[in-house]
């Protein structure tokens, strides 16, 4: 007996000496978006577990994940482009791409990094092991005149669609060949504010903010173009003021749906992703900013523009409407549900945390601090097309 | 003192303080005004404009890239909007006082 506890106890001693061994699958960042730092945080118990600084200008920042889970690209602002090891938390590397940048989306493959930016217009391939610059596509969509890209979303075969504000476009960029990429352009509408690629990978969507409507473009036969969806679906009525752009990224879509926020107008689009009709409208009490799917496409929630950004609003999907509305704190960015949906959390950057809901009883589980919180990112977006 | 009295001397009191903020400024916000306005520039304005004010969607707001714009024109875009870009109008959540204070710092300094 006084043999097998001392065994224990010596292997008891070598596990804390050793390097614990862990996977990724529920862990994740906060971007705190005023202080340049990010809060890695574990999704199981719902704590933080380490913070990391210097990351810049983190005003409208996002990450994406290599597909092991472990390393974080996180795009911020200033055109910083930081490569983070989640399992050592620290940061690997740390380049700026650029004076201005909104965002990035990483290859199916998972080699290539690709950032787009809005200064200079146009967007970059990086490798995502050492973050060497490949090539760059410029956003130039007349003689000398750069755009800012907006929508930048991962498809099949290390191809990626995007879209030009300023001029109108979308485009599909091959980076087959990440230092020769080829690129495909679509006349696409007045604005495109943002994109999304739906979970399949097949359609890319701009919505458009000069004029009622989304371009969509089919990438299994982009020969055909882009055409437009919901069409007019303002009805010449006056639009409201938008404070701020919604998001549009794949987790729109949900039970054969897309949710598509409106422009100018207190509702969410309802699209039969079949005949990409529109088949109904929602009501909700604001401009919607971020109109989320829980994972198993039972529950859309939403969140609002400038002066609503307090309430949520969230949809029961079969049942069309607004089940449950509230407001879990000041300036809710930003939210991101746990892998497979039972909670949710969500960014309250003027009350400096993030607060997690359970998304069948809408009970608060608990509440994490943060300095001026935006972006939440699992690293369930590793494993999904379009993140 | 008659709560008569007591009402005249404030109201001589608030009108003499209203007057000498007059000569001194054009109506500057009282400074928990000005802290809220520092914070919607920051960080509603700059959803589109960048918290660093160095422009994204919309352009940078830096004294530099300002200069050369006349203050009232700036002023009137924060109040009315500008038609045709996806800049709203402001009307709704300031004054146009405050639309102008707002201008002047970001012409010269906009407080963090």
């Amino acid at each position: 007996m006084r043999l097998l506890l001392s065994f224990l106890f010596a292997l008891l001693l070598s596990a804390c000496a050793g390097p614990q061994l862990r996977g990724t699958g529920d862990l994740g960042l906060i971007i705190e978006r005023a202080s340049g730092h990010v809060t890695l945080v574990n999704t199981t118990v719902r704590q933080p577990y380490a913070r990391i600084g210097g990351l810049g200008d983190l005003s409208h920042a996002s990450a994406v994940y290599s597909r092991d889970g472990r390393y974080a690209f996180i795009f911020g602002r200033d055109g910083g482009l930081t490569k983070i090891d989640l399992l050592e938390a620290k940061i690997v590397k740390r380049i700026i791409q650029s004076g201005n940048a909104i965002g990035g989306s990483i290859s199916q493959d998972g080699r290539i990094v690709v950032a787009q930016n809005y200064t200079p217009g146009g967007i970059k391939a990086f490798d995502a092991e050492t973050l060497e610059l490949l090539s760059e596509v410029p956003a130039e969509y007349a003689p000398g005149q750069f755009s800012k890209v907006v929508g930048l979303a991962d498809t099949g075969g290390n191809r990626f669609a995007y879209a030009l504000f300023d001029g109108g476009e979308i485009r599909v960029t091959d980076f087959s060949n990440p230092r020769q990429p080829t690129t495909q352009r679509f006349p696409a509408g007045s604005q495109p504010y943002d994109g999304l690629v739906t979970p399949d990978g097949r359609y890319f969507l701009a919505g458009l903010f000069g004029e009622d409507g989304v371009a969509m473009l089919d990438l299994w036969q982009p020969e055909k173009g882009a055409k437009k969806i919901l069409e007019n679906y303002g009805r010449g009525q006056e639009k409201l003021p938008v404070f701020k752009m919604p998001h549009l990224r794949g987790w729109s879509v949900a039970q054969g749906k897309a949710y598509l926020p409106a422009i100018g107008r207190h509702e969410v689009l309802v699209v039969d992703v079949a005949t990409w009709k529109e088949v109904g409208r929602i009501l909700v009490r604001g401009q919607p900013v971020f109109v989320m799917a829980r994972p198993d496409g039972r529950q859309i929630w939403v969140n609002f523009a400038f002066p609503d950004n307090a309430k949520v609003d969230v949809i029961d999907t079969l049942a069309g409407k607004v089940v449950h509305a509230f407001e879990p704190g000041k300036g809710i960015l930003h939210m991101e549900f746990a892998p497979r949906g039972e909670n949710v959390w969500l960014s309250a950057r003027d009350d400096n945390k993030v607060v997690i809901y359970n998304t069948e009883t809408f009970a608060k589980l608990g509440e994490i601090p943060a300095e001026s919180p935006s972006g939440i990112f699992f690293t369930s977006r590793a494993v999904r097309i379009g993140f | 003192m008659s709560a008569n009295n007591l009402f005249f001397s404030r109201f001589f009191l608030a009108t003499a303080a209203i007057g000498c903020a007059g000569l001194a400024f054009s109506a500057e916000p009282d400074p928990a005004r000005q802290k809220e306005l520092v914070h919607l520039v920051r960080q509603d304005c700059g959803s589109c404009h960048g918290m660093t004010l160095k422009g994204g969607l919309g352009p940078a707001l830096l004294p530099e890239t300002l200069h050369d714009k006349p203050a009232e024109g700036l002023a009137a875009t924060i109040y009315y909007g500008r038609p045709g870009t996806p800049m709203p109008p402001w009307k709704a959540f300031m004054s146009e006082a405050e639309a102008a204070w707002i201008v002047d710092k970001l012409m010269t300094e906009f407080p963090k």
